[in-house]
């Protein structure tokens, strides 16, 4: 994944109305129309949200003239996931060292005399 | 071992990472696991094969920390800072520079300890300087290179 097109993801991401539009459309393509309903904001408002999307790669425009569905793209979205993951499975395996470590220092608080 | 939480991670914006975790300890330990020197380098090592010859902790507001890790392979990785904030048990703010030129500018960690019923829930966040230094994380030599997943495209929809 390149520097630019992560950025682009994350920005995109960082807005709660684009993230529930993505989540709609995880369910399935959807026109505009469609993407406003659930929404207390215009069509208009949220043409602005899905042209970001769009420019981020997230979201691309169905062939059907007349609604203009819009579409998830998941290849952005699973180059983030993998950059998260790895950004995780880095930090799981330091808890889990941290988890056995905590537990050894509750038992030696237990016990008596142990100075702490 | 025990019924400590799993691990969650979530970006924030552009330049933030934040994660959060429990642990099945009071927070009082939990702090003295990330703050004492001979504690954290039995824990802090990142994926198998690394060590970490040196940590030095000076916890107080001004005070510096210094970290390096050593690969089997002869690799290093080193990264240190300034404290910023120590209140223990609950609360630690530092400043992060890695010494390899892939990771440039700082990042600033808040480390937030809360403690419910004998637990800790711990929220790490990550605030990069530039969006360049949080794609610094990419090039790291320990990134562990974990094939792309489509099964949790949902999730991170939901969680993003």
């Amino acid at each position: 994944m390149t520097p630019e097109r992560l950025n682009a993801t994350f920005a995109a991401l960082a807005d709660p109305t684009r993230r529930a539009i993505l989540a709609r459309l995880a369910e399935g393509d959807a026109s505009v129309q469609e993407l406003a309903q659930p929404f207390a904001m215009s069509q208009p408002a949220i043409s602005k949200h899905l042209k970001v999307l769009e420019k981020a790669g997230l979201v691309s425009q169905g062939q059907d003239a007349q609604r203009r569905p819009r579409r998830l793209e998941a290849q952005p979205l699973a180059e983030l996931d993998r950059w998260l993951e790895n950004y995780r499975r880095h930090w799981e395996g330091n808890f889990q060292r941290l988890d056995a470590l905590l537990d050894e220092l509750k038992t030696l608080n237990t016990k008596p005399n142990s100075g702490k | 071992m025990n019924d400590a939480g799993k691990l969650v991670v979530s970006a924030h914006g552009e330049r933030e990472i934040v994660m959060t975790r429990m642990f099945a300890a009071p927070r009082a330990l939990v702090f003295q696991a990330y703050t004492t020197p001979e504690l954290v380098r039995r824990w802090l090592l990142g994926p198998e094969g690394w060590t970490m010859p040196v940590c030095e902790i000076d916890l107080r507001v001004g005070g510096r920390y210094r970290y390096l890790w050593r690969h089997a392979d002869g690799r290093e990785m080193g990264m240190g800072g300034v404290y910023r904030e120590v209140t223990a048990p609950e609360r630690l703010v530092s400043t992060e520079v890695f010494d390899q030129p892939w990771y440039e500018g700082e990042g600033l960690g808040t480390l937030v300890f809360k403690e419910h019923e004998g637990k800790t829930m711990l929220t790490t966040t990550l605030l990069y300087q530039s969006r360049s230094t949080r794609d610094g994380v990419l090039k790291s030599p320990m990134e562990s290179g974990v094939k792309a997943s489509y099964d949790r495209l949902a999730a991170i929809v939901e969680a993003a």
